[in-house]
């Protein structure tokens, strides 16, 4: 079998901050009644995860180590590596048995990019683009974001200060690393988040 | 003449020169210069002409109100016009042209117009040029675009960058002068988040100039105190040269932040768009003094007294050796005084008040200063600059008493308070007839998302104009701000400066206030739209009471500058000519931005490669490689054909067809919508949204499906695959996933809340193909590893599998009419797995083809396509498809809508084959024609091409329209006009072209 291919296929920049593609990355969406029993059950037994609270991701720590982010009162997006996808999506199905639920591998219809640096101009660079309070005190490890990047629906987290993580749908992936890389012009920064 | 004084100007740097071009001339000024400041040093009094007499203009004012003068600035891809040098930092090799003149600044023709005036009155084009109409277009409109009209639009891409910039804070302050720092100040010890941000490159605003102390130092050094110690508060942020464009709904704020102007050479974006959410606004916006209305008061040479003020201290500049004030209030007097002080002659102050001015009027007077109270400016005398002035009576017509030369005239007929962002969202404003003013209303603030007051005017912006008030209040505003966003005010109190007591304004609209209709007609009101006192009466008089008739008729206050001087004096003259007063007349609609912002900040970002998102398939590369021409579906991009050297699109689309039919043919439609749709009410769900059944289907099985709005009208349509006992897959066309998707979570969301189903769109997920045409077995069997044999996988079934080692699914489905497959593979083998088709296919000719081919094939099998045989306004029934309305469902979107009577009038439009008889190809959209005309003259008609196509396939062209009563008219020959004026002939046939019995599709 081909080897998976990211869309942008371990694509980097260097300005303001650092840019680099994840490359594939386990991705699954999870709706269903996140305050059911079942629900922590199953999640617990595939990965080992709790329900995140609201705008939350969990835990924050990592990139593809399996976490669980908050996408709306029903929905969860399910982060974890490529590999595990069809093997937690079965676990999930089969805990989740009898419920009303739904489980769908999405991880082909993502991209994920991580933006490091100074944490200050992590927060520059996506303020740039996103409608979102990037402050410190409102947003810091662990906060998950679904929101729109320029002109496209996107979701990022921030694992830990000076880092976040950008999720996008394929189609779009080099507008947003574009976007990005434009954002993170090392003429402009902003100076704003100290 | 104006000129560089040998001392002062205390915002330059005396030991840095520049040099600059104006009209080509090589020009030097200060570090620290603004370019009109540089311009009058260089004795630059003209510096453009007016928009409709081309009148000499010079500046008029020192910062953002300028009207009139404007310049283009920079050149080629860094060209912009209709920029004012009021708020142009000065910098080296700064290029500026002025405008609206012909031949030169000095000598132009179109000031001829000024002795047209009398025929270019009030509504002029609305008068003169209505007949003959044609004259319009060919004779008036050119002259006008000729001699009316400002900067030029520049014919080069702009070279610069933009941004955007999202902040959030809790209270922003809006003007960095003292009130505005004080506000600040008081909002940022409470804690609250503070983002503090001034239009021009200085903190302080005005009073620096004006003077004055503040808890004992003078209050330029409380000025240096404040900005440090906000700059040591890690909660508020400090910006210069950003101005608050426009006030929004709900404290969303627009800020613009010019970074490069004053640098334009520096890296960087140029200019940043700050989108602020904010709890409060505090708009400590200052003031702008008012122009005076007399004879002559736009020529070069007469200015706002403050502005004169301004340019001596600030940039060392004197506008002339002997300044003539006319003042109707004490303000004034400081200009006199500050001339003086600088060794400047002030002839005399015209103080149009009868009992006069207080203590300012005693310094001036002390000082040396001819004062006359109750005179006023009879006219002003002089071309392209003051010469002199005659002097008359306030209270009288215009009788000269008295001539005085002189070189420049200071004018001041009060303060408005810049209410423009206390406006934006809504908020009221009272007149103050003490001040002479219209300023904020406190009582009817504009709300925020919890109707309580989300902005709070201070300082001058508010009416408090003293020094010692405008901190007070300013003080104020920045504690109920930081309150009113969830945070205790600090301890401690307002800084202290003594107030100065000074003599009441009078309201002078008009000086004299008897002026003949001469004088009048020669006092302007608005500089850059040319509009004068005797115009707005005029508009009064013929009946155009209401300020917004008024404006529009006069264009008033509809220049570049909004009005910024002209608007109350306009009004004023308008409440005196219809006797009424200033209140009842009210003033016109403030709206964003408070001075133009350019086109890039609004675009931000959005430019070359980041102009719109564009959508790539995992075979976008692969398509861009073979050459590929791209046809946009949405933001995607798809290929329409792949044209191989040399050949045309018609060929290439041709061959690909061809080839397709007879061997081997490979479409990319990974841009087809897929939602997943499962849960226990699925199937209900589906039956509701589909005009057909669909829970009826069995697991395995694929269906054609249509998909309605509530009026009935066709939507969407595609293959519905059952993927298991309660999950469903819905294909759908390229532009409808997102649309479809959303369509569902509506009527889930809205309606149907209680029923248990969830909607995933995982069109991305997957890369999907058609392998279509006789050999499409075959390859497929040569991949292996799934059995894709007629008995196994009939038509219109669904398999799941492994093919040639990579996941599939593998639909039994066909849009050309050939043996078909759709293969979807997860998204990240696509292209790998595309490879493996065309290494496979090889030995069969295989060929990718695009949407054309596509679109060919489709129409030769009478397939409908979304956007081709609809268009909004068809439904089903239209088109043939009553085969895929069930009509056991009780219910399904659209389906009590195509019951209305219009949509089952047997009249409406049927679609059909249509066949030309000469096999040319019909024109897309063209008409089929009926006999007579209709009541407008237009040719009746009685059908239409929905699509059109040369068929490769059966060498001839092929179509499909919809005609009327078209089914039962097989056979009948009818017209279609051309644009050329003929008409081609056409029969009316079945819409199926090829295989009509499905032979070949069901091998």
């Amino acid at each position: 079998m081909s080897e998976p291919v990211s869309a942008l296929n371990g694509a980097s920049f260097e300005g303001l901050v650092t840019l680099q593609d994840r490359g594939p990355t386990g991705m699954i969406t999870l709706r269903g009644d996140l305050a059911a029993p079942a629900m922590a059950k199953a999640l617990d037994k595939a990965l080992g995860l709790t329900v995140p609270g609201i705008r939350r991701v969990q835990p924050a720590k990592g990139v593809s180590k399996g976490q669980a982010a908050w996408m709306s009162p029903d929905e969860l997006l399910l982060i974890l590596p490529y590999g595990q996808v069809t093997t937690v999506c079965t676990s999930l199905s089969a805990a989740l048995e009898g419920t009303h639920h739904l489980v769908a591998d999405v991880s082909d219809a993502r991209a994920l990019i991580t933006v490091s640096g100074q944490d200050a101009h992590v927060r520059e660079v996506l303020a740039k683009l996103a409608p979102v309070d990037l402050h410190p005190a409102q947003f810091g490890p662990g906060d998950f974001r679904r929101t729109r990047l320029a002109q496209v629906a996107g979701a990022f987290w921030m694992p830990e200060a000076g880092q976040i993580n950008v999720i996008c749908f394929r189609s779009v992936a080099q507008y947003v690393f574009d976007l990005l890389s434009a954002a993170a012009d090392p003429a402009a920064p902003v100076d704003y988040f100290g | 003449m104006s000129t560089r004084l040998a001392t002062g100007g205390r915002l330059l740097n005396r030991g840095r020169q520049v040099t600059f071009r104006f009209n080509g001339k090589y020009l030097k000024g200060l570090e620290g210069d603004t370019l009109a400041s540089a311009l009058l040093a260089n004795d630059q009094m003209l510096m453009g002409r007016s928009f409709k007499y081309h009148r000499p203009r010079g500046v008029v004012a020192s910062g953002a109100e300028e009207p009139n003068a404007l310049v283009g600035l920079g050149t080629g891809a860094r060209f912009e016009p209709n920029q004012r040098v009021t708020t142009t930092e000065l910098f080296d090799g700064l290029q500026a042209e002025s405008q609206n003149h012909w031949p030169s600044l000095d000598y132009d023709i179109g000031a001829v117009n000024t002795y047209l005036s009398r025929f270019l009155p009030a509504g002029f084009y609305y008068k003169m040029f209505l007949f003959p109409r044609a004259f319009w277009k060919h004779v008036y409109e050119p002259f006008i675009r000729m001699s009316a009209g400002l900067g030029k639009a520049p014919t080069k891409a702009d070279a610069d960058r933009y941004e955007h910039f999202n902040a959030t804070v809790d209270v922003l302050v809006i003007g960095g002068g003292v009130a505005g720092l004080q506000a600040a100040l008081a909002a940022g010890r409470s804690g609250a988040r503070v983002l503090l941000m001034e239009q021009t490159a200085h903190w302080g605003g005005r009073a620096p100039v004006d003077g004055g102390t503040v808890d004992g130092q003078p209050v330029e050094a409380w000025i240096a105190t404040a900005v440090s110690e906000l700059e040591t508060m890690d909660n508020v942020t400090l910006r210069l040269r950003c101005m608050g464009a426009g006030v929004y709904d709900h404290g969303y704020v627009l800020g613009y932040e010019r970074l490069r102007d004053h640098a334009p050479e520096a890296d960087g974006p140029r200019h940043r768009l700050w989108k602020i959410r904010t709890k409060q606004i505090v708009t400590a916006t200052g003031a702008i003094e008012r122009p005076l209305s007399f004879a002559g008061n736009d020529i070069p040479g007469v200015m706002l007294a403050s502005a004169v003020r301004d340019y001596a201290v600030n940039w060392g500049v004197s506008i002339g050796d002997r300044v003539v004030i006319a003042t109707n209030n004490d303000d004034a007097y400081r200009t006199a005084i500050t001339l003086k002080g600088l060794g400047l002659t002030v002839p005399v102050i015209l103080d149009a008040r009868a009992s006069g001015g207080g203590a300012l009027a005693d310094q001036a007077r002390a000082l040396g200063i001819r004062v006359e109270n109750g005179k006023a400016i009879a006219k002003v005398k002089g071309g392209k600059r003051v010469t002199g002035v005659a002097i008359c009576s306030q209270a009288g017509e215009g009788g000269v008493l008295d001539v005085v030369a002189c070189d420049a005239v200071a004018m001041s007929g009060g303060w408005s308070p810049v209410v423009h962002l206390w406006s934006h969202c809504g908020g009221k404003l009272v007149w103050d007839a003490d001040q002479a003013m219209f300023r904020p209303d406190p009582e009817k603030a504009p709300t925020g998302a919890d109707g309580r007051p989300m902005v709070i005017a201070a300082g001058a912006a508010n009416g408090a104009l003293d020094l010692a008030l405008a901190l007070a209040d300013g003080d104020l505003a920045g504690r109920a701000a930081a309150q009113a966003s969830g945070h205790k005010p600090a301890a401690g109190k307002a800084p202290g400066a003594e107030q100065q007591i000074e003599a009441p304004i009078a309201p002078v609209w008009m000086m004299p206030q008897g002026a003949s209709y001469a004088l009048r007609s020669k006092a302007w009101l608005d500089f850059q739209n040319d509009v004068k006192v005797s115009d707005v009466q005029l508009a009064a008089q013929e009946g155009f009471t209401s300020v917004e008739h008024a404006k529009r008729y006069t264009t008033l206050g509809m220049a570049t500058d909004q009005g910024k001087l002209s608007n109350i004096n306009g009004l004023a003259t308008l409440a005196k000519s219809l006797n009424t007063d200033i209140p009842s007349v009210g003033t016109t609609t403030f709206r964003p931005p408070y001075t133009p912002i350019s086109m890039g900040a609004i675009a931000g970002e959005a430019r070359g490669d980041i102009f719109q998102p564009l959508r790539r398939t995992p075979l976008h590369d692969w398509h861009e490689a073979q050459g590929a021409y791209w046809e946009p579906v949405g933001h995607w991009r798809r290929p329409y054909c792949y044209p191989r050297d040399g050949e045309s699109h018609f060929d290439a689309v041709s061959r690909e067809v061809k080839q397709t039919r007879a061997s081997l043919g490979l479409l990319d439609a990974s841009t087809l919508g897929k939602l997943v749709v499962k849960g226990p009410d699925a199937g209900r769900f589906l039956d509701m949204l589909y005009t057909n059944m669909m829970s009826t289907l069995p697991v395995g099985k694929c269906r054609y499906g249509l998909m309605c709005s509530e009026n009935g009208f066709l939507m969407d349509d595609g293959v519905v695959a059952r993927m298991s006992e309660d999950t469903w897959l819905c294909h759908t066309t390229t532009g409808g996933a997102d649309r479809i998707h959303a369509h569902m979570e509506e009527w889930l969301q809205t309606e149907w809340w209680d029923w248990k189903v969830y909607v995933a769109n995982v069109t991305e997920a997957w890369a999907q193909f058609a392998v279509v045409g006789p050999n499409a077995r075959r390859v497929l069997e040569k991949l292996g590893g799934m059995d894709v044999s007629k008995e196994t996988l009939p038509f219109m079934q669904w398999a799941e599998g492994t093919l040639g080692d990579v996941p599939a699914r593998v639909f039994r489905i066909s849009f050309s009419g050939e043996l078909s497959y759709e293969i979807a593979v997860p998204a990240s083998h696509g292209r790998a797995f595309w490879e493996r088709l065309m290494q496979e296919g090889a030995e069969f000719g295989v060929m990718p083809y695009g949407t054309e081919a596509l679109h060919v094939m489709r129409a030769e099998k009478g397939f409908i396509m979304i956007g081709d045989e609809t268009d909004g306004t068809i439904i089903p029934q239209d088109l043939g498809l009553g085969w895929a309305i069930s009509k056991k469902k009780e219910d399904y979107i659209g389906k009590r809508g195509q019951e209305r009577s219009h949509m089952v009038n047997p009249n409406r439009w049927q679609l059909v084959g249509l066949e030309t008889l000469d096999g040319s190809t019909l024109p897309d959209g063209a008409y089929a024609l009926a006999e007579g005309t209709n009541a407008n003259g237009q040719r009746n008609t009685q059908g239409r091409v929905t699509s059109t196509y040369h068929s490769p396939t059966l060498e001839r062209g092929i179509a499909m329209g919809l005609v009327l009563n078209g089914p039962a008219r097989m056979g009948e020959v009818i017209a279609f006009g051309k644009t050329d004026g003929t008409e081609v002939k056409a029969r009316i046939v079945d819409q199926v072209f090829y295989d009509k019995d499905g032979v070949k599709q069901n091998v």
